[in-house]
């Protein structure tokens, strides 16, 4: 289903360097990641990976668009960011990222219809993409009608609508129960085969990252710099049993945690 | 001195496992309501109901006071009723109504559209959210009525005095409420729309305005009963403005002709005037918008 990345001399999608971010507290100025670089190629489903508090949010954040980086730049095809865009779609942990008033159909053809695509073809693709999240039969119900699970599919429906240049995902299925959140990794890299869009994906489980990923940034704890990045062959679910998979997650738990942690 | 300490252990207990009867097999899983469940559990049923004993109530008292003698103090709902009818086909109710709602629209809309500037000055800056929380300190506690003496030292006797006070008192209770409502828009939905690419002015009309909806509607009712008390109780005290009175003066009018009836026919049409725009104007707007999207029960 899916192989290894490609050897790639294409320029890359995203490009951070030496990237320095800092927040605001109400006393402190925090240093949120130090002089991170890395680079990111077309199709790659890129996961950022590192304990709480080691910044992966806040990067997210930055190649967003919303927190400008300290230190450093990022660049999207060469370009630097600026701000917020539509070429960059975001999904985001919590539930509440879809806008309430409107339905699923109405929310996958908001973005759309906000940049100039007309009524009619914005509702052609937004009603594919929602059947490609198996959400045919909800495309006329309103959010607080839907479990946690299928708000975040409608969200990913929305970002993917809009044929992003990079799709942005921070935790998304951090909030969902185990089964539902197998059920949506799966569903994720079914979506990418289909349609191999550049994924980057924030997380903090280790399991996840090599489930999702093809390519691991792996951050250490607080301030967060570049570990290791790492390559993934693609896991699936049944192959998690295997001992190349644990091998894999062994290997990433050591390097957070030392070998004094128990697995 | 140390007590015995128990430590009992979970009991033993065989397993079982079961396969599940079909659902078809025992029936009844959705049960309609009775008739009675549905009757009771209709809002417009239940605030029927309560209406009718307070007619019932009032009737009866009434008739109690007229037995006793005294006619004029308190009138019976029926007697009520008959001189809101032959007020109303005298044309004399529409007529003052008519006056009373023209300057209550006037001041309602004058009052919404000066919040809405002042509320997105108060958004946009940090000194207009200064200005607007002592703007709403000072002149929302302010009563309608002490404004007035110096709207009539400013405006005259006329309209302007009126839609004046209105605007005062509907504008800080529609700015507040709405800004309260922008501030506590979700990180996560104003981040969204960012992506979206949305900014501006069409940031505020498809993201911020929607996602505050529930508080700008109540803004917006609070704000209409402040104007509607307001207007009435600056026509009582105000009388007639050049020859045109409202309903407040159709009651001041009656109760120094001792009509006590016509008196309560002019508070029944105030209370009908109220109850229809809080009962369907602003229930329909609630039920397409916030109750649809979840966002209020109901």
């Amino acid at each position: 289903m899916m192989n290894a990345t490609q050897e790639s001399a294409e320029a890359p999608v995203v490009r951070v360097e030496d990237v320095t971010l800092q927040y605001k507290t109400p006393d402190h100025l925090v240093t949120a990641t130090y002089k991170v670089s890395f680079d990111i190629h077309r199709a790659e489903r890129f996961v950022m990976l590192g304990p709480s508090g080691c910044g992966k949010s806040t990067i997210l954040k930055s190649i967003a668009g919303f927190h400008p980086p300290a230190g450093g730049e990022i660049r999207l095809k060469g370009q630097p960011i600026r701000q917020p865009g539509p070429d960059r779609m975001m999904v985001f942990q919590e539930f509440d990222q879809l806008m309430p008033w409107k339905t699923v159909l109405g929310n996958v053809m908001m973005p759309m219809l906000s940049n100039g695509v007309r009524a009619a073809e914005a509702k052609e693709r937004a009603l594919e993409v929602i059947a490609k999240v198996n959400l045919g039969k909800f495309a006329d119900v309103y959010p607080h009608m839907l479990s946690g699970g299928m708000k975040q599919r409608a969200a990913i429906a929305r970002a993917m609508a809009m044929k992003p240049d990079v799709l942005l995902m921070d935790e998304p299925y951090a909030a969902l129960d185990a089964l539902t959140r197998r059920k949506m990794q799966d569903e994720l890299l079914q979506l990418w085969d289909d349609i191999r869009f550049t994924l980057i994906f924030v997380t903090h489980s280790i399991e996840e990252a090599a489930i999702v990923g093809s390519r691991i940034l792996v951050l250490t704890p607080h301030p967060g710099q570049v570990l290791a990045e790492l390559n993934s062959p693609g896991f699936r679910h049944e192959e998690r049993d295997g001992p190349e998979f644990g091998a894999l997650c062994r290997r990433i738990h050591h390097m957070l945690f030392g070998d004094g942690a128990k697995q | 001195m140390t007590l015995p300490v128990e430590k009992p252990l979970p009991p033993k207990r065989p397993e079982f496992e079961r396969t599940a009867a079909a659902p078809a097999s025992f029936g009844d899983v959705a049960r309609p309501l009775s008739f009675g469940e549905r009757l009771w559990n209709n809002g417009a049923f239940r605030k029927t109901l309560i209406l009718l004993l307070l007619i019932a109530a009032w009737e009866g008292y009434g008739r109690y006071m007229a037995a006793h003698g005294n006619v004029l103090s308190f009138p019976t709902f029926t007697a009520t009723v008959e001189a809101l009818y032959s007020g109303i086909v005298s044309g004399v109710i529409p007529q003052r109504l008519f006056v009373t709602l023209q300057v209550l629209l006037i001041g309602y809309a004058l009052g919404i559209f000066l919040a809405a500037v002042v509320t997105t000055v108060a958004v946009s800056t940090r000194i207009g959210t200064d200005f607007l929380s002592i703007m709403t300190a000072m002149f929302n506690p302010l009563p309608a009525i002490a404004l007035l003496p110096v709207a009539l030292l400013w405006f005259g006797l006329g309209t302007p005095s009126l839609v004046f006070v209105i605007v005062n008192s509907v504008l800080w209770a529609v700015a507040l409420n709405a800004h309260t409502g922008f501030l506590a828009v979700s990180e996560t939905l104003r981040m969204a729309g960012q992506t979206f690419g949305l900014r501006g002015l069409n940031y505020v009309l498809h993201i911020l305005i929607p996602a505050a909806f529930p508080a700008i509607l109540a803004g917006l009712k609070i704000g209409w009963a402040f104007a509607w008390r307001t207007l009435i109780a600056a026509e009582l005290v105000f009388g007639v403005s050049s020859g045109r009175g409202g309903l407040g003066w159709f009651i001041f009018e009656n109760r120094n002709l001792l009509d006590t009836a016509s008196v309560f026919a002019g508070l029944l049409t105030v209370m009908a005037v109220g109850l229809f725009v809080e009962g369907i104007i602003f229930r329909s707007i609630e039920k397409r918008t916030v109750r649809r999207w979840g966002m209020q029960r109901g």
